[in-house]
Order: C-alpha cells, then structure tokens, then sequence
C-alpha cells in the first residue's frame, strides 16, 4: 500500500473525475493485459475515495449506496475493471460498518480503511458448493483465542493486491453448511497459493485468479453477525444495486461512442436524417429503464434502511433480484444495438468507436451469480410474495 | 399451537439433525433451515392456522425460531393460541 497523499481539498465531483480520467487512460492496457488496474485504484486512493463510505467519527465521509452507486456509474463508463474492484470493495465495507460498530477491533479497521485507504475483496465461492454463496464446507478451527481457516476459493477477485479479505466459513467444524460468519483476515495473516489464472472474456482487469487460502488470527475478526443475515439484509441487495450502477456506466459509454458516431454520420449527410439514429432511440430507451431500474432500487433501499428493524421483506428481496437480472439483461442489449449502430467501427478494435471491451466485460453481468440461479431463488419466493396484485388474484 | 408449529418444524424446516434437538428458541436458520425449507414451512403454516403471512412479516426474523413463529401465528389467527 502506497503512503497517503494529502486530502486536496477538492470537492467529490472533482476527486471523483481525477479517479474516471486515470482509470481511463490507462483501461485499454488493464483489458490488453488482463492487470490490476493500479493506476485507477491508486487515483482512488489519492482522492480519498476508498474509505468514503467509513462514518465520519472514524475518519470517512459516511457515504451511503446512493453515493456510490454513481461513482461505479462513472467509473463503469471509463475502466469496468477499475469500476468492480471499488463496487466490491465497497460491499465489504459495507458487511464491515454494518456489523462491526460494537467491536473495538472492527472499528479499528474501519478507521484505517479511511486513514490508510485499504482496499478489501472478498472471498466467498467455495470449491464444491456449486457457486451458492450461501453455503460453505470451509469451517473456523477455534484454538483459544485464535482460529484456523483454510478455503479452496475457486475466485478471490484482485485477492493478490488487497489489503484484507473477508471470507466466509461454517461457524465451527460441526455447524451445517449453511451456518456461516464472515471472517475478516489482514494481508499479513493469510498466505494465497495461486491455483488458476484470471484469462477472461472480460473484466480482465479484475484479476480473479483461483487460490487456495490459508489463514490464522483471533477469533474478534469474525463479525458477530451471522452471514446469512448479513447476506439477506445487506450484502445481495448492496451487491447489486452497485453491479448494476458498473454494468450501467458500461451501457452509458457505449451509448455515447453510438451517439457520436450518429452525429458524425448526420454531419456526413446534412437534410437525411441517418437511419441509425432511429436505432440509437431504442438503445436510448432500453438504456432509461437501467437507470430507472437503478433509482428504485435505491428508494426502496433507503426505505429498508429507514424502518426500525431494517428487515428486508420478499418484497424487497424480489425487487433486488430483478434488478440485477433486468439491468445485466438490457445493458448487453444496449450495447449490442451500439454495435449495430456503429457496425464495422464498433467491431473494429481501433479507432474512437471500438465496442470490444465494452462488450467483453458486460457479458459478465449476467454470470456475476448466474441469473438463471437467481431466478431459481426468486421463483421460490413468488410463492409467498404478498403484493396487492397477488392477493387480488 | 406450539406443537403443531414444532410438527410443522420437523416436516418441512429440513433441519439436518431433525427437529429433535430443537428448543422453542434455536435458531432455525443457524440450525440449518434453507430459504427453499422457509418457503415451505410458511406455506404449511399458513394452511394450517387458516391464515395469510401479510408482506412486512414476511422477512427472516418471523421464522427465525419456533416461538418467533408461535408469536406471528398468534398476532394473525389469535384463536389458535388456546389450540
């Protein structure tokens, strides 16, 4: 971790820009060479953009989903990459703050994750539970006040240049698989064996290579939160609302490489009217239902957060669900009528009209959680969702 | 009505170890209740009781143990508590 730069004393909109301008120069490079994208996140880090979401009493700005979700947007539009490290890293803050505030040890963590700027990632795919976060074989091996963990983490995502990572577990040797904590581990309590190699379609900067992780540290590093409910109350609804805010700010880019190129052609032909700008209306409304899909879901996340007991309802569970399948669904449409609008110039991977990376990386949308197990899921819970609309039938 | 709720545990929570161990305030879900098994226990409570689970109750905490259960029944359908 480098040293911390000074706060500039810029305002976020600002510190923000500077973040989106390094990581898109140097996005082309990060996909080329499937990286870590250290120019971005170091950009991040120099605008204080890593701790944002830490209470200001810990030495944070107190940012909520609402303003993250249009920094991943932002950044989602310069490097995807860079855009899905900050959104995931953003989700383990989250599991921190919302759990830790009671533990002296977390809350420690969380004042270093703004002084220090740390970058967190998460490991929770197991080898062998068929990519269901919610169950896990690993156990935490207790030993006074120390315990054991070993994973086979089929992805740690940028699991070789984060500071911490938080990995789930069963609570204890003999608990069901579904029984887990999410432990927090330091860099200098973990060895990572390198297992497989990130060469992906896309997202290629986010280096999610496989690993094997050994751990050991003291049991007050285990949030006192049962996963399951960190999972059901914050975590998959967070995940989304910020996935989906990346994969938006992909759509947006390509949307505007389609607009200009339907500008360029209008000037080309001036008193025809391209024919290309019809198709760019359609993309231009399939692209309004993401950002529509997007704004509600944080309404109806602030709403959550509002009530007294924060308990997500299936109605709430449900609207989630859709929301990440509906987003990574039309985001892929959209910039595939970009394609069409640019043709050959979008194909090309040259020039100021190339679709390729764009297209690459939000085809993992839809398998970031298979959209087909999340349906499984919310099929299920149709079965006893009590809206107006049901009850009617 | 706890018995029947502690019946309907046993025939639909899935719980790993039965419901044999249980007490009315183990935790169901640390003791292994998956969503697809929470999903058929609301339903069979709802058939059994004669009642309907309104949308603010239906999150974890309703069904996180067999009194959480007991209580939500006796709020819905309060005549079954002399059963």
């Amino acid at each position: 971790m480098k040293p911390l730069g000074e706060v500039t004393g810029a305002s976020l909109p600002e510190r923000v820009q500077a973040a989106v301008d390094a990581a898109a120069q140097h996005a082309e490079a990060v996909d080329r060479e499937g990286r870590f994208p250290i120019e971005g996140i170091e950009a991040l880090r120099d605008g204080r953009l890593l701790g944002l979401a830490v209470p200001a009493e810990l030495g944070g700005e107190g940012a909520g989903l609402a303003d993250l979700a249009p920094i991943c947007t932002a950044l989602g539009g310069a490097c995807a990459s860079t855009a899905m490290v900050f959104a995931m890293h953003h989700i383990c803050l989250a599991n921190l703050i919302d759990c830790g505030l009671e533990s002296p040890w977390h809350r420690e963590l969380m004042h270093r994750a703004a002084t220090d700027q740390l970058l967190f990632a998460s490991s929770t795919t197991e080898a062998g539970v068929g990519g269901d976060l919610r169950q896990s074989i690993c156990a935490v091996e207790a030993e006074g006040e120390r315990f054991n963990l070993a994973k086979a983490a089929p992805v740690i995502s940028y699991g070789e240049e984060t500071d911490a990572i938080f990995a789930t577990a069963r609570r204890d040797p003999d608990a069901p698989s579904s029984d887990q904590v999410l432990c927090v581990l330091l860099s200098d309590q973990y060895e990572l064996e390198r297992v497989s190699t990130w060469d992906a379609l896309g997202m290629r900067g986010t280096c999610s290579h496989g690993f094997r992780f050994k751990a050991s540290a003291p049991t007050e590093q285990i949030l006192p939160r049962p996963f399951a409910d960190i999972a059901a109350e914050s975590m998959i609804a967070g995940s989304h609302i910020l996935w989906s805010s990346v994969w938006c700010g992909i759509a947006a880019d390509a949307m505007a490489k389609a607009q200009a190129f339907v500008i360029a052609e209008a000037r080309k032909s001036p008193g025809t009217p391209p024919v290309s700008a019809t198709k760019l209306a359609e993309a231009y409304a399939r692209y309004r239902t993401i950002e529509a899909t997007i704004a509600d879901a944080l309404g109806r996340w602030a709403a959550m957060r509002a009530a007294p007991e924060r308990a997500a309802t299936v109605g709430f569970s449900l609207a989630m669900n859709a929301l990440k399948v509906s987003v990574s669904t039309i985001a892929l449409q959209v910039v595939e009528d970009c394609l069409m609008i640019c043709g050959l110039q979008g194909y090309k991977n040259t020039g100021p009209y190339g679709l390729g990376r764009h297209l690459r990386d939000i085809h993992s949308a839809r398998l970031m959680i298979s959209n087909d197990r999340i349906m499984a899921g919310a099929g299920q819970m149709m079965l006893i969702q009590r809206s107006p609309a049901a009850r009617r039938a | 009505m706890m018995e029947k709720i502690r019946e309907l545990i046993d025939l639909h929570a899935g719980l790993p170890g039965g419901a044999s161990e249980i007490t009315d305030d183990t935790d169901l879900y640390r003791a292994g209740m998956k969503s697809f098994a929470s999903v058929q226990l609301m339903l069979a409570l709802e058939e059994a009781f004669d009642i309907e689970f309104p949308e603010e109750m239906l999150n974890r905490a309703t069904f996180r143990s067999a009194s959480a259960i007991g209580q939500a029944v006796g709020t819905l359908a309060p005549d079954s508590m002399a059963a």
